[in-house]
């Protein structure tokens, strides 16, 4: 059940569902399929990651950018409407170490949020976007005790100017850990200086779904390895796995 | 509980209920045995088997479209012999018939995948999936040519003893001819449809959606193109059908019943509604309630025997 609705800016939702199961066991980084309640018209259920989780209200909560007609479904639900969703599935991330960087691209916060959330020891956070009005996180989210956050903007109109890999380049080598989650280019360029200063990664991606639990092997990202399901050996890989080609 | 009004002999294999996964969506059966309730499943038809791995196509492998899904997974599978290893033990232990699906490049590969797989315990039967390039006849499908369907199924046929179903390829000009090429070597079902060949394209970087550029279509979009080769297949040959093609409800199962199949399968429906076969299963056993009807088997080719004659039978 929708328990409450931001429409946060245009083109950008999140819905927070009573989904006990999913909020109890889920871990950062892990999915959930989110069907959709259009009858036939789109067969398929639709992952997102799991934004922020409160146990409590046995509630999580998703990020969304709208692109396309699930998502717009989605980002007309009324508060109290009852959705199916599934979950938690994937592999999520590893335990965040302290003194780790987080890099989220746009959306690519969601996951992001949750790892951060998930320790109190000090982290840092850049956060980065083309322009000020794709920095969408609500208000208070990333409100957490020690995590730095770092803004940055790629025509300046908030924080710093510049890209999320640029930030990047003063910053490393130094933190035992990075994680990231965002457009293939930012993950390009992070996975590259991650690379060249010796910093061990993990990268969130996406694939198109169809099963969400490794069934139908629609999801497949080729590895060093062969090809592996995004749904159930990922979403989360380490930035040596992924995007070795092109 | 199965009501016994529903159970089913396809071409020798024996299903306490008409409803089986379709090879391919339900992968290797784990995922599902574990999460969904499958009591109400007859069967399992595995994912495609060649003798070596197969990497499978390169991402994107799927595509939605309106009430429907394309997909080019590319018949990724580990090979026979890691199949053997490490997913038959799992799967003979579940309830369901267990169907092993076979692929090949060249009439050898798929002889040679069925040599493998006869006499292994908790195996119920096999598909051939006819619709795979033959790669020494210049990678034209199997299935769109009587004469290479008749051999392979043949070649197949004579390395096992086990229940042979055929699948066939709906991307021909008439399945029946096909029909009867698989019957005459030796098949005892024949199951279809496979997917439609289809393809999209996104506007915005001008580029096919698919990694492999074609790719097959399935899902409700195709029921009524499904349903039609059933009911022609079933005027051509004598041996059993498994229909399949968009199944997502009771309605849809007793649509492929009445037009000459004998069990059906669902694929793309389990990504639409995980719960799927419990849900059929139950608009079934309420349909032969509501109608007084004993045994489904009653309304197997219904619709081609001039319907309702007198009431209920
Ligand atoms: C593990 C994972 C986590 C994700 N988390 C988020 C998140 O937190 N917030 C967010 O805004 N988006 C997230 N996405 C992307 C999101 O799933 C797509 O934007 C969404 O499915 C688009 O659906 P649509 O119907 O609006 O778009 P359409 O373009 O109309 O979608 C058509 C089809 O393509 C699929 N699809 C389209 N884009 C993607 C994509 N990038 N990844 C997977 N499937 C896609 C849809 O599921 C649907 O089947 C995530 C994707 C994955 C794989
Ligand atoms: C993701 C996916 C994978 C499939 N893989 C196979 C396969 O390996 N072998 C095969 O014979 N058919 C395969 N099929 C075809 C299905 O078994 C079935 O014939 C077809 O999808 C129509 O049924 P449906 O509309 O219920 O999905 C696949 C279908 C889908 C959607
Ligand atoms: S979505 Fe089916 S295997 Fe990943």
């Amino acid at each position: 059940m929708v328990t409450e609705k931001q429409a946060i800016a245009p083109g950008y939702c999140r819905l927070s569902f009573k989904a006990p199961h999913i909020a109890g066991t889920a871990y950062p980084g892990q999915f959930v399929m989110v069907y959709m309640n259009s009858g036939y018209r789109h067969l398929l259920p639709r992952p997102f990651s799991i934004f922020t989780r409160n146990r409590d209200k046995e509630e999580v909560s998703l990020l969304f950018a709208v692109k396309g007609q699930g998502t717009e479904l989605m980002a007309s639900a009324e508060v109290g409407s009852l959705w199916k969703i599934s979950g938690p599935l994937g592999s999520g991330f590893p335990a965040l170490p302290e003194g780790s960087l987080l890099v989220a691209g746009g959306i690519g916060l969601a996951p992001l949020a949750f790892l951060a959330a998930s320790i109190e020891k000090p982290r840092t956070l850049i956060y980065g976007a083309r322009t000020a009005s794709q920095l969408i996180c609500p208000p208070g989210v990333l409100d957490l005790p020690n995590l730095e956050v770092i803004e940055v903007t790629e025509d300046g109109t908030r924080g710093e100017r510049g890209t999320a890999a640029d930030l990047l380049l003063g910053l490393l080598p130094g933190p035992p850990a990075l994680f990231a989650c965002g457009p293939g280019p930012m993950l390009r360029a992070v996975k590259t200086l991650c690379l060249h200063s010796g910093t061990p990664a993990w990268f969130s991606v996406e694939e198109k779904m169809a099963c969400g639990i490794g069934a139908c092997l629609g999801c497949a990202v080729q590895t060093p390895k062969g090809y592996s399901r995004v749904c159930r050996e990922g979403p989360v890989f380490s930035a040596e796995e992924v995007f070795n080609n092109d | 509980m199965i009501n016994p009004g529903l159970s089913v002999n396809l071409g020798g294999i024996e299903l306490a209920s008409p409803l089986l996964a379709a090879s391919g969506p339900f992968g290797y059966g784990h995922e599902y045995l574990e999460r969904i309730d499958c009591s109400a499943l007859g069967g399992i038809i595995v994912k495609g088997i060649s003798l070596k791995p197969w990497p499978g196509n390169p991402p994107p492998r799927l595509a939605e479209t309106a009430s429907g899904l394309l997909n080019a997974i590319g018949l990724q599978n580990p090979g026979l012999d890691h199949f053997v290893k490490e997913d038959l033990p799992l799967l003979a232990r579940a309830e369901p018939r267990l169907i092993v699906n076979i692929v090949g490049c060249d009439i050898d590969e798929y002889a040679a995948v069925a040599a493998g797989l006869s006499g292994l315990e908790g195996i119920d039967g096999l598909e051939v999936n006819i619709s795979c390039p033959n790669l020494k006849a210049g990678g034209i499908a199997f299935g769109t040519d009587p004469a290479e369907t008749y051999k392979v199924v043949g070649a197949v046929r004579r390395q096992t003893n086990l229940p042979l179903l055929v699948k066939l390829s709906p991307n021909v000009t008439d399945i029946t001819i096909i029909a009867r090429a698989a019957e005459a070597a030796g098949a005892d079902g024949l199951s279809l449809i496979n997917t439609l060949s289809g393809m999209l394209i996104d506007i915005e970087t001008r580029k096919p959606l698919l990694g492999n550029i074609f790719g097959g279509l399935s899902g409700p979009a195709v029921l009524p193109v499904a349903l039609k080769m059933v009911w022609q297949a079933a005027e051509a040959v004598k041996i059993p059908l498994l229909g399949m093609g968009g199944i997502t409800t009771a309605e849809d199962a007793l649509q492929f019943i009445m037009a000459g199949a004998r069990a059906v399968a669902v694929g793309t429906g389990f990504f639409y509604e995980p719960e799927v076969i419990s849900q059929v299963k139950e608009g079934l056993e309420n349909y032969l309630v509501k109608h007084e009807i004993k045994a489904l088997g009653k309304l197997e080719g219904a619709a081609r025997k001039g319907g309702i004659i007198n009431g209920a039978c």
